[in-house]
């Protein structure tokens, strides 16, 4: 394992099962995973099965960010490969996402992402580094409350 | 987490040194941070602690070398939950003093 980029931790009060769902449930990711930037929300959309690809989407259907399913342990593990569509091919320009969900003290849950080989990419790595603590923030937000954000896409 | 916490841990001179050093370089261990604090490795070590039960510092083993990461996480919650509520005014304000000291410039030339 090359040394994370970046590693994102926080702790939830929920349960292992409802944070990998929130993971990889379309109809829950709508509701927290924001685009940094404002504007519509994302949906992470595969059958999830080590190999098989991944798909970072708008609410449209159009594909931000996809790669593959490296690893799939429900509901402690997911790694996925990171890249742009237009550089699918070209592997060496990918980066690589790990979710670790684990129990943690006092019914709280533990998620901790770390993002490597973004050194392969100066450009995402600026575009993601923004990103992850907002959409964590606001997964826990959801989990904790039941709510969307004010303001999120589908809060209104 | 408790805001406590990470309120305490921000309210002294170098465990912020510490944060500036993590986000100038994330992913260190302590002895590439003791090269930069101008005190002793187990001083360092107590205030990676505080920082680490604040969750403001994330720890990745690998192998056998402990490293430190900057987890801006909580400092977004502040962010939203003190700093954004309150800036839509100040904005205004300072989109008013620009406006009106551009304005007196344009009046001058």
């Amino acid at each position: 394992m090359t040394k994370p980029d970046f590693v994102y931790v926080t702790y939830i009060a929920t349960t292992p099962e409802k944070v990998w769902q929130a993971l990889i449930d379309p109809a829950l990711a709508r509701q927290y995973w924001a685009d940094p930037k404002g504007g519509c929300a994302r949906v992470n959309v595969s059958d999830w099965q080590p190999g098989s690809r991944w798909e970072h989407q708008r609410l449209d259907g159009t594909v931000d960010i996809l790669g593959k399913v490296v690893e799939t342990t429900p509901p402690s593990r997911l790694v996925i490969t990171w890249a742009r569509p237009t550089e699918v091919e070209d592997e060496a320009k990918h980066s690589r996402v790990t979710f670790d969900i684990e129990p943690y003290s006092d019914g709280l849950v533990r998620l901790m992402v770390t993002h490597a080989d973004l050194e392969r990419d100066p450009e995402m790595l600026k575009g993601i580094s923004g990103g992850w603590p907002i959409v964590l923030s606001n997964l826990k937000t959801l989990l904790e409350s039941g709510h969307a954000l004010p303001g999120s896409p589908v809060a209104s | 987490m408790d805001i406590d916490k990470v309120f305490k841990a921000l309210a002294d001179p170098t465990r912020r040194r510490l944060l500036d050093q993590l986000h100038s370089e994330s992913g260190q261990t302590l002895t590439a941070l003791c090269e930069h604090m101008d005190m002793s490795r187990q001083a360092v070590t107590q205030h990676l602690q505080q920082l680490e039960e604040a969750n403001l510092v994330a720890i990745v083993w690998q192998g056998r070398e402990k490293l430190h990461y900057l987890n801006p996480v909580p400092l977004h919650e502040i962010y939203t939950r003190w700093i954004e509520k309150f800036e839509h005014g100040r904005l205004d304000a300072l989109h008013n003093l620009k406006q009106r000291l551009e304005g007196d410039d344009n009046d001058k030339t």
